[in-house]
């Protein structure tokens, strides 16, 4: 047997042995330990040996957990048990669990699945045609392919015709609508050659266009579904719920929107604040770099308000809420940043740009071949066909695949390298910036702090300091056990420690006294003082460390004609030495709406904006910017304000993103002109009345070919 | 012409055929976990001791 045996708590065993007939909740869990098979097998089958959970089903790719189970048991039991489990697991919230993309991605699936078999059959009667099918047979093929490609035009092309209405509807052009009303024609003038008994009919080649759009969207629509999986599955930062105490003294777990003014709430060391809060209990350190981008601990006494986000490093502190829900700290963030990104939606794709210029010379194309054969003479029937082979021709099949398809590529490669990139038009953008603005803390430095000249004390006074930073949980003492550790230092173990919170550490080493704490009046900056019996005091510093490829990537950025500099929320001294070691402009104390002037100005001056940013602080800058990146550890709300989220320590990866988003749009203008090359070639053959469905749909299928392959260079290219 | 109203048919029949298993799949969420299916061959059956005699066996006869 391999089912785990895990002792259920009192709260759960009743509901366990209840009739199956009560009531089943679903949640969703965010478990990033699972890494191999062992993990689904552990996780899957150590749940389902119980009987108040129904089902447990691991998602791979987004690294979730799914489980039904009865309502009697809570979020909590949950957690707890996979923690037993040896899993680190975090509640999705209802909204984020709905998943409407995938929805999404399946109805494109469906739509080019139903393309791609009328493709394959029409195509398969069209060649019995061109190899010279006699008289009735072409008729009963030419019904044939009616009949199969009419529904499916109509089933496969509803994204395009849905988006064209509603373009129409703006007064505005996009490529949709060329393709819509080509569409619409090209079946239209088909169907009625069928009726007529025609020599040609274009069924293959509209469903065959189809076919290869709806490829280059699905393909498009794929990535962008990893990617939001891999980003998900890095969601940890908000604390879902917290623990409340109720009117009779016992602790129970609430989700945060059931969170009230007014409520007691209990957080432990190491966990987040789900709600703005005022302490009543407790002394303790909590870490607020997610909100203000301070990279140094705060004190947090009784009375002290504490904003939601906010880390609790020692515990546990009791508060009272003060706000909740959507009027919280993050809540308001959250609408700064909604406001923020409007601009963004504002900005049009090269394709929609080129679009706006291809679809009106493409139609007065064929209405000038339609009127210039009917009053050459031919007749109002051939002079319609002809109209319809430019039609047909120029629809931007090429055009279509040339941006998607450059994209797909060059998203696979990024997430190669642990670049994910979320939205669409994200590299197209990212391409075109000439600005980067850093945050400071947990970008460009760790956000952790180190400790400074401990190389000037004595062996002993080390190994003294090592004895009574290792007894203490305080992070700043962790840093220095951290430092000295790693400097090979071996500790004298310290006796009679005793801390104290907000105070400091004391105890007795090798029988002298010892102290480890908070120093009076020592300037500015993070530091400590260390007192040891029969040796003078010493100020130990603590300074923010440089990510070690910090001052490469900023002459990286540099070189490629980037003007960079640094926007942080932290005291103008850490700034300064930073902005100072790599001789960039720095902005020192900026509150989230400053950062967004910052960024108004810079683009009102017709810059776009990089932004690279982690804390919630960040958020609104980073909707603002043209562009914005974050990395893996920065706050979720910053990590859905960012177009393209970064895994891994370091700054490098904002180099390869802007160089792949370069290499990208180079790309892709290639394409495009390969696109109007191609037209320029085609559009004269068919004007001429020269193009065939036969000439037609090679022509489509080696211009789709060539820009895909063209694409396909981005993959290998260094 | 007796061959083609046979053959097209069946050629169209087993198109659909194709088109209604796919769509199927997809309705079962077939392919929403493509990573993870790709792991789930790698997981042992829950019965233990039926897999440990099978797999026990050829290992005997493979020290003979």
């Amino acid at each position: 047997m391999t089912v785990t045996a895990i002792p259920l708590d009192g709260s759960v065993a009743p509901a366990g042995s209840a009739p199956a007939a009560e009531a089943l909740k679903e949640t969703r869990f965010v478990v990033p330990g699972i890494s191999c098979a062992g993990c689904i097998a552990k996780i899957e089958r150590g749940l389902a040996g119980t009987a108040a959970i129904k089902s447990a089903r691991v998602r791979f790719s987004g690294k979730t957990l799914t489980v039904t189970h009865s309502a009697a048991l809570t979020v909590p039991d949950l957690v707890a048990r996979l923690a037993g489990l040896g899993f680190d697991a975090q509640p999705i919230a209802a909204a984020a669990a709905a998943g409407g993309g995938d929805r999404e991605s399946a109805e494109l699936l469906k739509r080019t699945a139903v393309a791609g078999f009328a493709a394959m059959n029409v195509m398969l009667l069209s060649v019995s045609i061109w190899s010279g099918a006699a008289e009735a047979t072409r008729s009963l093929f030419h019904w044939l392919s009616a009949l199969i490609a009419i529904p499916a035009i109509a089933y496969s092309g509803r994204p395009f015709f849905t988006s064209a209405l509603s373009a129409l509807r703006q007064r505005r052009m996009n490529m949709d609508l060329p393709i819509a009303v080509g569409l619409l024609l090209v079946t239209s003038m088909s169907l009625y050659e069928t009726a007529t008994h025609g020599p040609h009919a274009w069924f293959d080649g509209a469903v065959m266009l189809l076919f290869f759009l709806l490829a280059g969207r699905t393909l498009d629509r794929m990535v962008r579904r990893r990617a939001e999986d891999g980003v998900r599955s890095l969601v940890r930062q908000r604390a879902n719920g917290a623990r409340v105490r109720g009117a009779d003294g016992a602790l129970r777990w609430l989700p945060a929107d059931e969170l009230a003014p007014g409520m007691a709430m209990l957080v432990p060391a190491g966990e987040r604040l789900a709600a703005d809060g005022c302490v009543t209990d407790g002394i303790g350190l909590v870490d607020l770099s997610l909100l203000t981008g301070e990279s140094r601990p705060v004190e947090a006494r009784v009375g002290d308000t504490l904003p939601a986000g906010a880390l609790a490093l020692t515990g546990p502190l009791t508060l009272k809420i003060t706000r909740a829900g959507d009027d919280d700290t993050i809540g308001e963030m959250s609408a700064l940043m909604e406001a923020a990104s409007q601009s963004k939606s504002a900005f049009v794709r090269l394709a929609d740009r080129a679009a706006e210029l291809y679809a009106p010379v493409v139609h007065i194309l064929a209405a000038l071949s339609f009127a210039g054969w009917f009053f050459a003479g031919a007749g109002a029937h051939q002079a319609l066909l002809i109209a319809t082979a430019v039609l047909i021709i120029t629809c931007p099949c090429a055009l279509g695949l040339a941006v998607p398809a450059a994209q797909v590529v060059a998203c696979g490669r990024l997430m190669k390298a642990g670049i994910l990139v979320k939205d669409g038009s994200a590299l197209e953008r990212l391409a075109g910036v000439r600005s980067v603005i850093f945050d400071k803390t947990g970008t460009l430095t760790r956000g952790q702090p180190v400790p400074q000249g401990l190389g000037a004390l004595s062996p002993l006074e080390r190994a003294a300091l090592l004895g009574l930073s290792q007894a203490s949980a305080h992070p700043l003492s962790a840093a220095i056990s951290a430092q000295l550790q790693a400097d090979e230092t071996t500790p004298v173990i310290a006796d009679d420690v005793r801390e104290e919170p907000g105070e400091g550490v004391s105890g007795r080493v090798a029988g002298a006294a010892a102290r480890l704490g908070k120093p009076r009046g020592h300037g500015s900056g993070t530091a400590v003082i260390f007192s040891l019996a029969g040796w003078p005091d010493r100020i130990i510093r603590f300074e923010d460390s440089l990510h070690t490829d910090a001052a490469d990537t900023v002459a990286q950025l540099r070189s490629a004609g980037l003007n960079v500099s640094i926007l942080s929320g932290d005291d103008s001294a850490a700034v300064e030495r930073l902005s100072g070691a790599l001789a960039v402009d720095g902005i020192a104390g900026a509150r989230p709406a400053e950062k967004l002037a910052v960024i108004r100005d810079q683009q009102a001056a017709g810059r776009a904006v990089l932004m690279v940013g982690d804390g919630l602080n960040d958020s609104p800058a980073l909707a603002a910017a043209d562009a914005s990146m974050a990395p893996g550890a920065a706050s979720d709300v910053s990590q859905q304000a960012a177009d393209i989220v970064y895994l891994g320590t370091g700054t490098r990866q904002v180099v390869e993103a802007l160089r792949t988003a370069r290499q990208t749009m180079r790309i892709v203008r290639q394409n495009i002109g390969l696109a109007i090359l191609y037209n320029a070639l085609a559009v004269p053959l068919a004007m001429a009345g020269f193009v065939t469905p036969l000439v037609a749909a090679v022509a489509m299928s080696l211009s789709s070919l060539l820009v895909v392959g063209n694409a396909l260079r981005l993959g290998r290219a260094k | 012409m007796n061959g083609l109203a046979l053959l097209i048919p069946v050629a169209l029949g087993l198109g659909i055929g194709a088109l209604f298993a796919f769509f199927w799949a997809l309705r079962r969420d077939q392919f929403d976990d493509l990573d993870g299916a790709a792991l789930r061959v790698l997981i042992d059956d829950e019965d233990d001791e039926i897999t440990t005699v099978a797999s026990a066996a050829p290992h005997q006869r493979a020290g003979d």
